[in-house]
């Protein structure tokens, strides 16, 4: 009972700073599709820009590590502002197989142009000593990097919630999602609040890619191998909203992690079926506002 | 122009409708040694047709159609190399099976949802049935791939020969086959019906049209094609490998028809046929950069040429034609 509890605890622990990464990369995605109804695929690209931001200023350049974090939500950013004015702001509204069709062909780029500048090998995450080790809570031991993971996350996460629900930029985010046109004709400019959101969006991801670099491995095929996941958090949490995606991500890491523990030799596969399900139950997802 | 099909066209084959034909024979005659890559083009031809059809014509946009050409690719090298079902023709018989059957079932799922849901959809479905060839490696060899693949003579007659000839005849043949069975569909009132639902399918359901069920069952067709197209692509590899159900082979897939020409039937022949020789050159050299290039096209085309080489192949002509 005992070992058992003591494996429990540390699923959930583990399942959870999986969950808090997942959400704080995915939260971007909800948001551009649903203010925008942009089919994002390489969403995943802007996580694995941010992981190599943070590995390689830390191992090539010394940069200490908060600051790296730092840098890679703002490089990425600033990145996908470029990418937004130069390809995406042509396609809205285009028809989903244009924008799949893009964001596939962005992916593809992305991928090679990451195999040319790091080689196929997964980067190495330096922590700084004060996150190595492991802290003691409630008599059990758990390891520092995860606790600050999970902590720093909650913290953005508030951070964005009492953007949105308090800020006149979160209203306005808040208008447009809800009726484009009606918040076009009171005055929103929703094309800069569009590059805005996108750009914060996609520094979030880049932000998340970097803290999660040590859970999801940074390696070229990175936005390949973890697109599923990435949609099926928007998917199951439902567009265009915040909690959705959150109580998703964390279901979905949470689940995760249990299954890789408990019945290793189904894999992800339960994880697969149980998105089919609901997405059947629900098309619009666990919280989604359209039918 | 990119045509509705139906009761607007002529459905008379017109005479460069004959050209890729011609080009296939005089390819089997021309070109010897590159009979293996040939059978190849001809199978992602095939592919790359029943993709149009949902794709082009209906206006499904899947992510998730290598789950068919997988299966489809399974269970004909499953049969020759567990079962001991060696006759080639039973064992395509099987894989079109396989592929109606496996389509049906979750087209009737799937086909209730649109947009991102679908989408979504279809890839889950297809990481599911990778993560189950990855697992059950008794049957499928898991990563190791699928050796062992026995074919007998087609109709006890034709030899699968070293150099290739037969598979590329029985390639052309499933090819041309294929290639009747769709146009006839796109040209029939059941066609017209299904640029309708891909143009506006609110206004069809207005009319009365039962949509629901017209997808459906062009989605069973198609994936029944792709299951056939699975089934070729065994019996001259003689071997299956994991990456025919991986998201890269249906990424490559879709580049093929966008870079044909999506919603045309002849954008299925082009698109793997430049695809796969430039493949054939390019890629081993330079492996890096063949991705890269394949993206950049991607992007390019997306954003300058929305009808792939035969769009640009129309506009050239039109601009021809309206010379002063």
């Amino acid at each position: 009972m005992e070992a058992f509890l003591s494996s429990a605890v540390s699923v959930a622990f583990h399942g959870i700073a999986f969950g808090m990464i997942l959400y704080v990369i995915s939260v971007g995605l909800s948001v551009t599709m649903g203010l925008m109804g942009f089919v994002n695929l390489a969403h995943g690209v802007f996580a694995m820009a941010g992981g190599y931001v943070l590995t390689s200023s830390i191992s090539r350049f010394g940069v200490p590590f908060p600051l790296a974090l730092a840098f890679a939500f703002i490089a990425v950013a600033a990145g996908s502002v470029i990418l937004e004015r130069l390809l995406y702001s042509r396609l809205y509204g285009a028809g989903d197989l244009a924008q799949v069709l893009l964001t596939i062909g962005l992916i593809f780029i992305a991928v090679a142009v990451a195999r040319m500048i790091f080689g196929t090998m997964q980067q190495p995450v330096i922590l700084p000593d004060y996150l190595k080790g492991q802290i003691l809570l409630l008599g059990r031991d758990f390891p520092a990097y995860r606790v600050f993971l999970i902590v720093f996350s909650a913290a953005m996460v508030a951070l964005l919630w009492l953007g949105v629900e308090r800020t006149l930029w979160g209203a306005m985010v808040r208008a447009a999602v809800d009726n484009r046109s009606m918040a076009q004709s009171v005055g929103i400019n929703t094309r800069r609040l569009f590059t805005l959101t996108f750009a914060l969006g996609s520094g979030l991801a880049g932000l998340g890619g970097a803290l999660g670099a040590e859970i999801i491995a940074i390696q070229p095929t990175y936005p390949f191998e973890n697109l599923v996941y990435f949609l099926i958090v928007v998917s199951v949490g439902g567009l265009g909203s915040l909690r959705g995606p959150f109580a998703a991500a964390l279901l979905i890491g949470i689940a995760d992690t249990a299954c890789k523990y408990w019945l290793p030799q189904y894999g992800v596969f339960l994880i697969y079926v149980a998105t089919i399900a609901v997405l059947l139950w629900r098309p619009a997802g666990l919280f989604g506002r359209r039918a | 122009m990119r045509h509705s099909g139906g009761y607007r066209a002529d459905p008379r084959i017109r005479w460069p409708e004959w050209l890729p034909w011609i080009a296939a024979l005089a390819g089997f005659f021309l070109l010897p040694e590159y009979l293996a890559l040939g059978a190849r083009i001809l199978i992602y031809m095939l592919f790359a047709l029943s993709l149009d059809l949902i794709l082009g014509y209906a206006g499904i946009v899947t992510l998730g159609h290598s789950a068919y050409f997988g299966l489809g690719a399974y269970v004909a090298g499953i049969l020759a190399a567990k079962a001991g079902v060696t006759d080639p023709l039973v064992q395509l018989g099987a894989a079109a099976a396989a592929g109606a059957a496996f389509g049906m079932l979750t087209g009737a799922i799937i086909l209730r949802t649109k947009g991102l849901t679908l989408l979504m959809l279809t890839l889950a479905i297809t990481s599911v049935c990778l993560e189950i060839a990855n697992k059950a490696t008794d049957l499928t060899g898991g990563a190791d791939g699928l050796a062992g693949v026995v074919i007998a003579p087609i109709l006890g007659l034709f030899r699968f020969d070293i150099f290739g000839k037969t598979a590329y005849v029985y390639c052309l043949v499933a090819l041309f086959i294929g290639w009747w069975l769709v146009r006839r569909m796109i040209y029939s009132p059941f066609g017209t019906s299904l640029t309708g639902v891909r143009e506006n399918a609110v206004r069809m359901h207005a009319i009365g049209a039962p949509v629901y069920w017209r997808l459906v069952l062009v989605y069973t067709f198609s994936a029944t094609i792709a299951g056939v197209a699975g089934g070729l692509l065994t019996q001259t590899n003689q071997f299956v490998g994991l990456n025919v159900l991986s998201f890269e082979s249906a990424g490559e897939l879709l580049v093929m028809l966008i870079l044909g020409g999506v919603g045309r039937i002849y954008g299925a022949f082009i698109g793997p046929c430049v695809y796969l020789i430039a493949q054939d050159l390019l890629a081993k050299q330079f492996p890096e950069y063949w991705y890269f290039g394949i993206g950049l096209l991607l992007v390019v085309v997306v954003m300058f040429a929305r009808g792939g080489l035969l769009g640009v192949a129309d506009r050239l002509v039109a601009r021809w034609r309206s010379r002063p």
